[in-house]
C-alpha cells in the first residue's frame, strides 16, 4: 500500500498524542509503586473521577473552565491522599496479597458508586474552545487539546522531576522508596511522604482524566479501567518506579496502539490486546522493564 | 476424628444432601437457580483458593480459563441446528459444526483445553511474582476474551452462544461441587499437597528441601485452570447463554471476593463464601431496582449491589483479614469453643 | 566430597567472596567462621544453587555442580539449615518434616491426590522416617504444634531435622547454635557428631559460637572481607595472627 506522506503524520500526531496521554496517567503509577511497591489498581478510577469533578464544576457550578480545571485537580489529589489512608495505610505491614485485594476492592468500590452517583449513562464533556477547535497543518488536521497534551505532560515531568531530585519532600520520597523502614528511622515522615506522593500521582490522574475526556468527549464511570491498566502497563514496560520509563512506556504504547491500527487496520479488533502481549513479552525478556534496574533477591 | 464427630459430619452430609433435594424439588426455579450458581462459584472458589490461599500466587486470571470452558463445552453439546442458528453472521468452521459429544465428556475435555491454556500460560507467568504475576495473569485472560470475540467462525464473536443445552442440573452442579471439594482435600493432605503448601510459605526454603518450586507452581496453575473450566463449563450450561464480555475482571472479582470473605487457604471457608456471597448477591438485586421506601420512591440505583460487595470485601481485607473461617477447616469442636464463648456450654479444652 | 575451585561471587561492585577454595572430605566436620559480613552465607548460597557464582566451579563427588537450581543441588544430596529460620510458619512440627521427604519418595501429583497404594506405602515409610527423625531431638510430643511456636532452640533442631529428611551426604548448617544457651549448644554438640556418624554425614557449619566450631570441626577456613585469609586444624587458628587480627580489629 503506498503510504501518504501526510497519512503518516496524521498519525504520527494521533500517537504522540495518545502516547503523552498515557504517560501522564503511567507516572502516577509509577510514583506510587516506586514508594510503596503497591499497584494502585484505583488509579483508573481516581482518573475517572478527576473527569467527573471538571464535568460537575463547570455544568453544575457554572464555573470558568480553568478555575474548574482547578477545583478537580486539587479535589482528585485530596480524595487519592484519602483514598491511601483508608484502603493502604492500615495494610502497610500485611502481606502483598492483602493489600493487592484492598486495592482492587477500592477499585470497584469507585466506580460502582461512580455508577450510583453520577449514573451509569455516559455524559458528554462540555465544548471548551479554546481545546476542541481542530488545527490543520497542511493536510494533517487536529484537536486543539491533542497540542496541549504533549505539552502538559512536559511540563508535568519537568516540575516532578525538579521535585524528586531538587527538593527535601523528593528526598525524603526516594528515601522511602528505597527502604521504608530505614527511612523511618531516618526520622523522615513516613506517612506524610507516602501521603504527598498519592497526592501528586492522583494530581496527575486528575489532569490525565480532563485531557482525556476533551480529547475523547465522553465520560462515564468505567472510562478508567482501560486507560488504567494500559498505563499501569506503559509504567512496567519503561520500568516500573522510574518515572523517565513511565514517560518512554506510555510513548511506547500509544504510538504502537496508533500506528497498528493506522497501518494494519485488520488488528483493529486486538487493540485492546497489544497492551498486554507487550506486557507480557517485556516481563518474560526484561522483567525489570526498558530503565528499570533489577533487583536481587535477599536469603 | 471421634466417633460423636463422626456421627455429626455424617448427619451433616445427610442433611445437607436433604436441603438440596427438598428445594431442587419444591423451590421455585429462582431459588433453584441461586442454589445452584452457588455449587458453580464453590468450584470457582475452590479452584481460586487452591493458587491464591494454598499456592500462594495471586492469579486475576480466573475468568479467562471460565470463558475457555464454558465455549469448549457449548460448542461441543450444542446440535448441528442449534450451531447453524447460533452462526448466522459466519458461518462455523465445518469440522466443529457436526461435533457432538455427550455431557460429561465435553465438561472433561472442557477441563483439560482450560488446563492446557493454564499450562501455555503459566509456564512463562509464572516465572513473574507476586503482583507481576497478578498483571500477567489479568492480561492473558483479556488476551483471551479479545481472541474469543475475534475468532468469529469457531466462537460466533461477539454475539456469545445462545440456547445452550442446559445441563446442569442440581444434582450435576452439587455433584461437581462435593467432586471438587474431595479432589483438594485429598490433594492437599497428600505428600504433593504439603509441597505446594510449603512453596506458599517460604519458596527459599521449599527448593532447599528439594522442592522443584517451579514445577509445584505450575502444576497448582494447570489444576486450578482445570476447576475454573469445569466451573466455566457449568456455568454455561445453567444459564444456556454465554458472550465474551461476561468473562471480564468483576467476575473474577466475584470469585476473589468469595475466597477472600470465606478464608484464604480454607477449603470450608470458600464453600461458605460462595453460598453467603450468591445468595447475597441474588438477594440484593432489589437494590439495582426502583425502590419504594415508606419517605421517599428511588428509580433504582444500578451499582449500589456492587458497592456493597467491594465495601464487604475491604472491610474483610481492612479489619478481618483471615475472613471467616482464617486458614483453618471447619471442624465440630469449633462450633463447640464458638458456643462456649457466647456462653452456651463449657469450653472445649485441647480442641483443635 | 565438595570442593569449590576460585569461586568468586559479585554483587554489581561489591565483592561478596573472592576466590573461594575448599575441599572437605568424607565424613569431615569443617568449620567456615569469620567476622559478620565476611561472605560466609553468600559462599552457602552459591554452592546451593541459590545464586549463580560469578566466577569459579564448585565440584560435588567430583561433578560439577556449578549454577545448578537449588532443588537439584538438594536431591544430589546436598541439605541445608538457614541463618534466620526458615520453617514453613502454616504447618505443623511433622508436616515441616514431611516436606523435606517428599523428595526421596518419587510420587507424582496423580498418584498423591488419589492416594494409591504405592503412595500410601511410601507415605507410610515417610511418616516413620519423620518421627525417627523427630525422636532424635526429642519433638515427638510436638509433632502436632506449629512449627514456629516453638522455642527457638527447637526451631534450629527442626531445621536440622527437615535437612536430614531429604537424605543428603553433605549438611551445610547456618549457625546452628545462634540463640541458644549454653546447655542447649552442648547438646548441639553431641547432636552434631552423632548425626554425623548415623547418617554417614559430611558437614559443613558456619558458627560463630568458638566453643562449638573448636569442639566439633576437625579442620576450619576463615573469611573475612570475602577472602580466605586462613585455613587448618583448630590449634593452628588460634594461633593464627592474621585471625586474631581480624577477629580483633588490631590495626
Amino acid at each position: 500500500m503506498p503510504m501518504e506522506l501526510s497519512t503518516f503524520f496524521q498519525q504520527l500526531a494521533n500517537a504522540m498524542s495518545l502516547g503523552s496521554l498515557y504517560a501522564l496517567i503511567a507516572i502516577g503509577y509509577t510514583m506510587v509503586y516506586g514508594i510503596l511497591r503497591l499497584i494502585n489498581f484505583a488509579h483508573g478510577d481516581v482518573f475517572m473521577l478527576g473527569a467527573y469533578f471538571a464535568f460537575y464544576a463547570i455544568t453544575l457550578l457554572a464555573m470558568p473552565w480553568w478555575i474548574a480545571f482547578a477545583v478537580a485537580l486539587g479535589l482528585t489529589a485530596v480524595f487519592g491522599m484519602g483514598l491511601e489512608r483508608m484502603a493502604y495505610r492500615p495494610l502497610r505491614d500485611s502481606p502483598k496479597i492483602s493489600v493487592m485485594i484492598s486495592a482492587i476492592g477500592a477499585s470497584f468500590l469507585i466506580q460502582n458508586l461512580g455508577v450510583v452517583i453520577f449514573g451509569g449513562r455516559p455524559k458528554s464533556f462540555p465544548s471548551i474552545p479554546l481545546f476542541d477547535t481542530v488545527v490543520r497543518f497542511g493536510p494533517v488536521s487536529v484537536l486543539s487539546v491533542s497540542l496541549f497534551i504533549p505539552v502538559v505532560t512536559l511540563v508535568s515531568l519537568i516540575v516532578l522531576l525538579y521535585i524528586v531530585n531538587q527538593t527535601k519532600t523528593g528526598l525524603a520520597m526516594r528515601a522511602v522508596s528505597t527502604d521504608l523502614d530505614a527511612a523511618r528511622l531516618m526520622a523522615i515522615d513516613v506517612n506524610r511522604t507516602v501521603s504527598i506522593t498519592f497526592g501528586i500521582g492522583s494530581f496527575l490522574a486528575a489532569l490525565g482524566g480532563i485531557m482525556w475526556t476533551m480529547k475523547y468527549p465522553q465520560l462515564n464511570p468505567l472510562m478508567g479501567v482501560m486507560p488504567g491498566l494500559k498505563c499501569f502497563i506503559a509504567a512496567v514496560i519503561g520500568g516500573i518506579g522510574n518515572i523517565q520509563g513511565a514517560v518512554l512506556g506510555g510513548f511506547i504504547l500509544g504510538a504502537l496502539e496508533i500506528l497498528i491500527v493506522a497501518f494494519l487496520p485488520e488488528l483493529t479488533g486486538y487493540r485492546d490486546a497489544f497492551a498486554f502481549v507487550l506486557l507480557i513479552v517485556v516481563l518474560l525478556v526484561k522483567p525489570a522493564g526498558l530503565l528499570g534496574k533489577a533487583q536481587a533477591v535477599k536469603v | 476424628m471421634n466417633k460423636k464427630n463422626l456421627i455429626r459430619s455424617a448427619i451433616a452430609l445427610v442433611v445437607g444432601i436433604l436441603v438440596i433435594g427438598l428445594g431442587d424439588a419444591f423451590l421455585g426455579s429462582f431459588a433453584v437457580r441461586i442454589l445452584n450458581l452457588s455449587a458453580i462459584y464453590i468450584i470457582l472458589a475452590l479452584s481460586l483458593n487452591l493458587l491464591v490461599g494454598f499456592t500462594g500466587l495471586f492469579s486475576l486470571g480466573h475468568a479467562g480459563f471460565m470463558a475457555v470452558g464454558a465455549y469448549v463445552s457449548a460448542l461441543l453439546t450444542m446440535t448441528p441446528a442449534q450451531k447453524t442458528m447460533n452462526f448466522f453472521l459466519t458461518p462455523i468452521v465445518p469440522w466443529l459444526a457436526n461435533i457432538q459429544v455427550p455431557f460429561i465428556l465435553a465438561l472433561l475435555i472442557a477441563g483439560l483445553c482450560a488446563a492446557f491454556v493454564g499450562l501455555l500460560i503459566g509456564a512463562p507467568a509464572l516465572r513473574l511474582r507476586d503482583d507481576y504475576l497478578a498483571i500477567a495473569t489479568l492480561g492473558f485472560a483479556e488476551i483471551i476474551r479479545v481472541l474469543i470475540t475475534n475468532a468469529q467462525p469457531l466462537t460466533n464473536g461477539a454475539q456469545g452462544l445462545k440456547a445452550i443445552p442446559k445441563y446442569s442440573t442440581t444434582w450435576v452442579v452439587w455433584g461437581f461441587a462435593a467432586l471438587t471439594a474431595a479432589f483438594l482435600v485429598m490433594l492437599l493432605r497428600s505428600s504433593y499437597g504439603r509441597t505446594i503448601k510449603a512453596v506458599r510459605d517460604d519458596e527459599i526454603a521449599a527448593e532447599a528441601m528439594g522442592v522443584n518450586v517451579f514445577r509445584v507452581k505450575v502444576t497448582s496453575f494447570v489444576i486450578s485452570s482445570f476447576w475454573a473450566g469445569v466451573g466455566g463449563a457449568l456455568l454455561g450450561h445453567m444459564i444456556t447463554t454465554i458472550d465474551p464480555k461476561m468473562f471480564n475482571l468483576i467476575l473474577t472479582f466475584n470469585i476473589l471476593l468469595i475466597v477472600v470473605l470465606g478464608g484464604n487457604g480454607s477449603i470450608t471457608g470458600s464453600i461458605l463464601g460462595a453460598i453467603i456471597v450468591t445468595v447475597m448477591m441474588e438477594a440484593l438485586r432489589f437494590l439495582d431496582m426502583p425502590m419504594n421506601l415508606i419517605f421517599f420512591k428511588t428509580n433504582g440505583l444500578p451499582g449500589l449491589r456492587m458497592v456493597i460487595f467491594s465495601l464487604m470485601l475491604m472491610v474483610v481485607v481492612l479489619y478481618r483479614q483471615r475472613g471467616l473461617m482464617g486458614n483453618k477447616e471447619f471442624s465440630w469442636d469449633m462450633v463447640a469453643n464458638l458456643r462456649a464463648v457466647i456462653g452456651l456450654k463449657p469450653r472445649n479444652k485441647g480442641g483443635r | 566430597m565438595l570442593r569449590t575451585d576460585s569461586v568468586s561471587m559479585r554483587f554489581g561492585g561489591l565483592t561478596a567472596v573472592a576466590d573461594f577454595n575448599v575441599q572437605i572430605e568424607k565424613n569431615e566436620i569443617v568449620g567456615l567462621i569469620g567476622p559478620n559480613g565476611a561472605g560466609k552465607t553468600t559462599a552457602f548460597n552459591t554452592i546451593t544453587g541459590v545464586y549463580k557464582p560469578t566466577e569459579g566451579k564448585i565440584f560435588f563427588k567430583g561433578k560439577d555442580v556449578t549454577g545448578a537450581k537449588p532443588h537439584h543441588i538438594t536431591e544430589m544430596g546436598i541439605a541445608r539449615t538457614f541463618q534466620n529460620i526458615r520453617l514453613f510458619k502454616d504447618m505443623n512440627v511433622l508436616e515441616n518434616v514431611l516436606v523435606a521427604t517428599h523428595l526421596r519418595m518419587d510420587v507424582g501429583v496423580f498418584a498423591s491426590t488419589f492416594h494409591l497404594p504405592g503412595y500410601l506405602r511410601k507415605e507410610k515409610q515417610a511418616r516413620e522416617f519423620a518421627m525417627e527423625l523427630l525422636e532424635s531431638v526429642g519433638l515427638t510430643n510436638q509433632t502436632e504444634e506449629s512449627a514456629i511456636s516453638l522455642p527457638y532452640g527447637k526451631q534450629r533442631r527442626l531445621e536440622i531435622v527437615r535437612a536430614l529428611a531429604t537424605k543428603p551426604s553433605l549438611l551445610l548448617l547456618d549457625e546452628p547454635a545462634a540463640g541458644m544457651n549454653p546447655q542447649e549448644t552442648l547438646e548441639l554438640m553431641d547432636f552434631i557428631v552423632g548425626i554425623r556418624d548415623r547418617f554417614d554425614l559430611t558437614i559443613l557449619l558456619i558458627e560463630h559460637h568458638m566453643q562449638v566450631v573448636m569442639g566439633v570441626c576437625s579442620r576450619m577456613y576463615v573469611l573475612d572481607y570475602g577472602i580466605t585469609i586462613a585455613h587448618g586444624n583448630p590449634s593452628e587458628i588460634q594461633a593464627n595472627p592474621k585471625v586474631i587480627e581480624a577477629y580483633l580489629g588490631v590495626d
